[in-house]
Parts: C-alpha cells; sequence; structure tokens
C-alpha cells in the first residue's frame, strides 16, 4: 500500500515537470497563434456581424449579402469544380505512375525529375505558360497543378507502397494470388494512411493555384476561372471589409467541419 | 531474369523521358534567357500580339547572347533591390520559424500532458486553413500594431505558420523516447535534453522543413500582394511577372537568376525534401 502511495507521488512529479516542460516550450509558439490568428480570427467573427465603415450589428445580413452575391456563388461553384476534379486526378496519376516505379530500383533520379517542379517559382514559368496556355482556361489551371503537385504524391505514394510488408506480398503470391487481385486485396488496403495524406496535402495546396491563376490572367480572370481566392482579393481590395468577414467565418467552419470528419476516419482507420 | 530486367529498363526509359517533358519548362527558360530579342520577337509574337498559333521554338538559338545578363546585372539597380528583398524575407521567415516553431515541435513530441492532443488539433486545422480565410484576420492585427506596408507584415504571420512544426515534428518522433528516460533517470534537465539529445538527433525533421520552407516562401505571391502596397519592398516572386512579353529576353533572363537559389537548394536538400514530403504526412 505504501509503495504504491510513493510511486503515484513520484509520478505525478514527472507528470508535473512535464507540464511544465510542455507550457514552456510551446509559450513562445503559442502566444503568436493567439495573437497573430486565433484573437484576430475571433474579431473577424464579431465583425462579421457588424457593417464594415459604422460598426452596427446587423444580425445574419452579411452572411445573406454574400449568399445572394453573384460572385461568392461563382467562386463558390468553381472553386468546388477546381478542387473536385483536380485532386482525384492528381490522386490516381500519381498512384499509375508510382506503382510501376516502386517496383523498380534506382528511382532516385526519376523521382527528382517530377519533385523539380515544387522548386520553380511560379514567376518564372509564368512566361512559359503564357506562351502555351494564352488563354487561361480552366484546363490550363489544372494542368499546371497536376504539373507542379505531381512529384510529391509520386513520393509518398511510393513510401506507402515500400512499407507495404514484403511477406505479406509473397504470401499472397505463393497462395496463387494474380498481381490484379494483390493490388485490390493487399496494397491499396494497405494504403489507406497515404491516402488520407495525399488528399490532405493536395487540398492544402490546391488553393496555391491562385498564384498560377492570378500571375497568367490577373485580377479579373475569365468566369470560369475566376476563384473564392480572387474574390477574397478584390474584396480585400475594395476594402469590403464586412463581406470579406462573413466569407471567412463560412469558409474557415467548412474547412473546419471537413478537417474534423477526416480526422475522425483517420483516428478510426488506427 | 532477363526479360526482367528488359522490362525494368524499359519503364524507367519510359518514365525518364516523362520526367524529361515535366522539367520542360526550365528549358524554355533557359533558352530563352539566350536568345537575341530579334529571335524571341519572331518566336513569341504569333501568341502574344495575335492571341493565336503556336510559338516556334529553337533548340539552340542560333546567335546565342548574354546581352540579357549583362543588362540585368549591370544596367539594372532595380533588380538587386528586389533580390535582395526575396532573399531577406525568406531568410527571416525561416530563422523565425527555427526559433518559435522546433520548441512547439518538440513539446507535441515528447510531452503527452492534458491538453496536448487538442492543441495538437488545433494546430492541423491552423496548417490547413489557406490563407485567404485568415487574411482578414492578419489585415486587422498588422493595422493594429501599424506594420502594413512593411516587410514584418509578411515575415512575422509566417513566423508563426503552424506547416514546418509538423515537418519538425516528425523527425523528433523517429528518436527512442527511452533516450529521453535514461537522460532523466541520469538527471539530465528538459532544457538540456532538447538541447543535447533533440536538437543533433532531430535534424533531419528541422532540414526538411527549411528545404520545403525556402521553396514556399521564395515563391510566396498571396501575402505581398496584400501587404505590400510599396514595390519597392516586393520580393522578386511579384515583381517578375509584370514585365512585359516585349522584354521577354530580359523576363527569361531574370527567371534563370531567380531560379538559381530555389535550385540550388532543390539540389543540395533533395534527401531533406523527399523525407519532409514523408513527414508532413504522419500524424499522432
Amino acid at each position: 500500500m505504501r509503495r504504491r502511495w510513493r510511486f503515484t507521488q513520484r509520478s505525478s512529479a514527472i507528470y508535473r515537470r512535464k507540464r511544465r516542460a510542455f507550457a514552456g516550450f510551446l509559450f513562445g509558439s503559442l502566444s503568436g497563434v493567439t495573437v497573430f490568428v486565433l484573437l484576430p480570427f475571433l474579431d473577424v467573427i464579431r465583425r462579421s456581424f457588424t457593417t464594415a465603415v459604422t460598426g452596427d450589428f446587423v444580425g445574419w445580413e452579411n452572411y445573406r449579402r454574400i449568399f445572394d452575391n453573384q460572385a461568392f456563388r461563382l467562386a463558390v461553384q468553381n472553386t468546388l469544380r477546381f478542387t473536385g476534379v483536380c485532386i482525384p486526378l492528381l490522386v490516381v496519376v500519381g498512384l499509375v505512375v508510382a506503382l510501376p516505379l516502386s517496383r523498380i530500383r534506382e528511382t532516385e533520379l526519376i523521382k527528382s525529375l517530377y519533385l523539380f517542379p515544387l522548386a520553380l517559382p511560379t514567376a518564372t514559368v509564368v512566361i512559359v505558360w503564357r506562351m502555351f496556355f494564352y488563354e487561361a482556361d480552366f484546363q490550363s489551371l489544372v494542368v499546371s497543378y497536376l504539373w507542379r503537385n505531381l512529384g510529391y504524391t509520386v513520393v509518398l505514394w511510393t513510401a506507402g507502397i515500400k512499407s507495404i510488408p514484403w511477406d505479406i506480398l509473397e504470401a499472397a503470391k505463393v497462395d496463387g494470388a494474380s498481381a490484379l487481385q494483390s493490388l485490390f486485396r493487399i496494397e491499396l488496403p494497405n494504403l489507406k494512411g497515404s491516402f488520407y495524406t495525399i488528399v490532405v496535402l493536395s487540398f492544402l495546396n490546391s488553393f496555391k493555384i491562385y498564384r498560377e491563376a492570378y500571375l497568367v490572367a490577373g485580377a479579373y480572370p475569365k468566369q470560369e476561372i475566376y476563384l473564392l481566392q480572387h474574390l477574397f482579393n478584390n474584396w480585400f481590395v475594395n476594402l469590403e471589409l464586412d463581406k470579406m468577414a462573413a466569407a471567412a467565418v463560412c469558409v474557415g467552419g467548412v474547412l473546419f467541419f471537413g478537417i474534423m470528419l477526416l480526422q475522425y476516419f483517420w483516428d478510426r482507420e488506427r | 531474369m532477363k526479360g526482367k530486367c528488359f522490362a525494368e529498363a524499359c519503364v524507367k526509359l519510359l518514365f525518364t523521358a516523362m520526367g524529361l517533358v515535366v522539367c520542360m519548362p526550365v528549358f524554355f527558360v533557359v533558352t530563352g534567357s539566350v536568345m537575341g530579342s530579334y529571335d524571341l520577337e519572331a518566336c513569341l509574337a504569333p501568341v502574344f500580339r495575335e492571341g493565336k498559333g503556336f510559338v516556334g521554338w529553337k533548340l539552340i538559338p542560333d546567335y546565342p547572347t548574354v546581352e540579357h545578363y549583362v543588362r540585368l546585372l549591370f544596367k539594372t539597380p532595380q533588380f538587386f533591390v528586389l533580390f535582395w528583398n526575396s532573399i531577406r524575407m525568406t531568410v527571416l521567415i525561416l530563422a523565425g520559424q527555427l526559433l518559435v516553431g522546433v520548441p512547439a515541435a518538440w513539446a507535441f513530441a515528447v510531452y503527452q500532458v492534458r491538453g496536448s492532443r487538442i492543441l495538437f488539433g488545433l494546430y492541423i486545422v491552423l496548417m490547413l486553413m489557406p490563407f485567404q480565410v485568415t487574411m482578414l484576420s492578419s489585415y486587422l492585427v498588422l493595422n493594429r500594431l501599424s506594420l502594413l506596408n512593411t516587410q514584418l507584415a509578411v515575415i512575422l504571420p509566417a513566423v508563426f505558420s503552424t506547416f514546418p512544426i509538423f515537418l519538425t515534428y516528425g523527425g523528433f518522433r523517429e528518436i527512442p523516447a527511452e533516450l529521453f528516460e535514461a537522460a532523466r533517470i541520469d538527471g539530465a534537465g528538459e532544457l538540456y535534453i532538447f538541447l543535447r539529445i533533440g536538437l543533433p538527433l532531430g535534424k533531419g525533421g528541422m532540414l526538411s522543413g527549411l528545404v520545403l520552407g525556402f521553396l514556399e516562401y521564395w515563391n510566396m505571391l498571396e501575402q505581398p500582394l496584400a501587404f505590400l502596397e510599396n514595390q519597392a519592398l516586393w520580393p522578386l516572386s511579384l515583381y517578375l511577372p509584370q514585365i512585359s512579353w516585349m522584354q521577354a529576353g530580359f523576363a527569361f533572363g531574370a527567371s534563370v537568376i531567380m531560379l538559381l537559389p530555389a535550385v540550388f537548394i532543390f539540389v543540395i536538400g533533395q534527401d531533406y525534401l523527399e523525407q519532409g514530403i514523408v513527414y508532413a504526412g504522419l500524424k499522432g
């Protein structure tokens, strides 16, 4: 009995020490995040219920206005369409490249070639883009997104495929499984973790397509590629801060919900 | 066995060829930068002037020239100002991220205390929020601190970005926890463990963060576009696309010079880059 008491005493001292260390190491980052992101975002939420100039409380008025706003609807539609087309395409193309690539040796050079676009600043290739895609339409955005992001998708898929225990595949082969069977029954189910990662990272990067879109076609491009990013930027330039606040809360809220959902599935997977 | 080797060689050849196609834009930029203005005009006019047809391109220019580089390096002092802006902002952001983010990553990787998982979840959410969602909040705080239209307006929010924390975290998680326990039993303090065990062994994760961070901030557009009005403060990434196609050679030359640091980092940091991409995928 006494021994047990001393044990908890000791472990709680260790726990306190860990808690203190955790707080100490995180302090700088957390206070920066609080000052630069969290507190001002609360202010944005407050502003989304007030007018931009006078600051009078207007309830849901700003939200009603953005949902009635044609530009907002168009931008949401285009952004959804872009992510809906690009992410599945990137995931599949990446897998199609990674599957044969993971079966051969000495692929360092090949992987470098595919990763290389990640290192090329958008500004330096814009002039080349203008030579080929002078129209800056939907397809050209999809192509340049795939071009830039294919490399890390291949790296992630390959890392995932390589981490599948070799003996499972070998055992399946001995039991007479065909290549196709082991792909669908063993490899793909084992790659769920990589799949989530790739989806998250490619989503994170899908918003950066704005760089290409803006640099090639400016603040007001063709209708079909007018994205949320353009809209936010234009509202910002015109100081329509009330609409911006409401839209930031909406987009942020939807993303927050999406991330939570993804984390839930991710945790269940483990 | 022989058939297998042959098949492997074929696959390799095919993928290398495709990879070279992927890298084509660099080829255009480099050859364009040594082409004479007259040649360039002839090549680009169909697309840029008439807005149709295709560009013609010569594999090797008939009369290679360094005129654009001479003009850039000796006759355009503004170019250096912008180049230096890019360097300064990128370096300061990365230094700040190291100073703030590495201890934070260490906190998440080593200490599981009550509330740490929730904070970690919050950091993941923040990592995934695009710039546009936080643009207004950044603007409000920068406005209050009267930092708008100074380079600090771009640097400070980026310093507190949570993305590099996850790369560094991945590196720290690979260190076996028994090492810390052993050090504690020997009486080492937590700071000592961080400095003497964590930093040297978790170097990989930090370098991955630096490499990916360099490529990201060397290419940044949204932040300076929103928060810097004064063009003298702009980074190259924002200025370059403004050069009109009439000065294509100049633009190609400037592109090559802007490419060089990124390519350099890419080549020396290749392993860390790949590792960083994999770390970015680790979770929990």
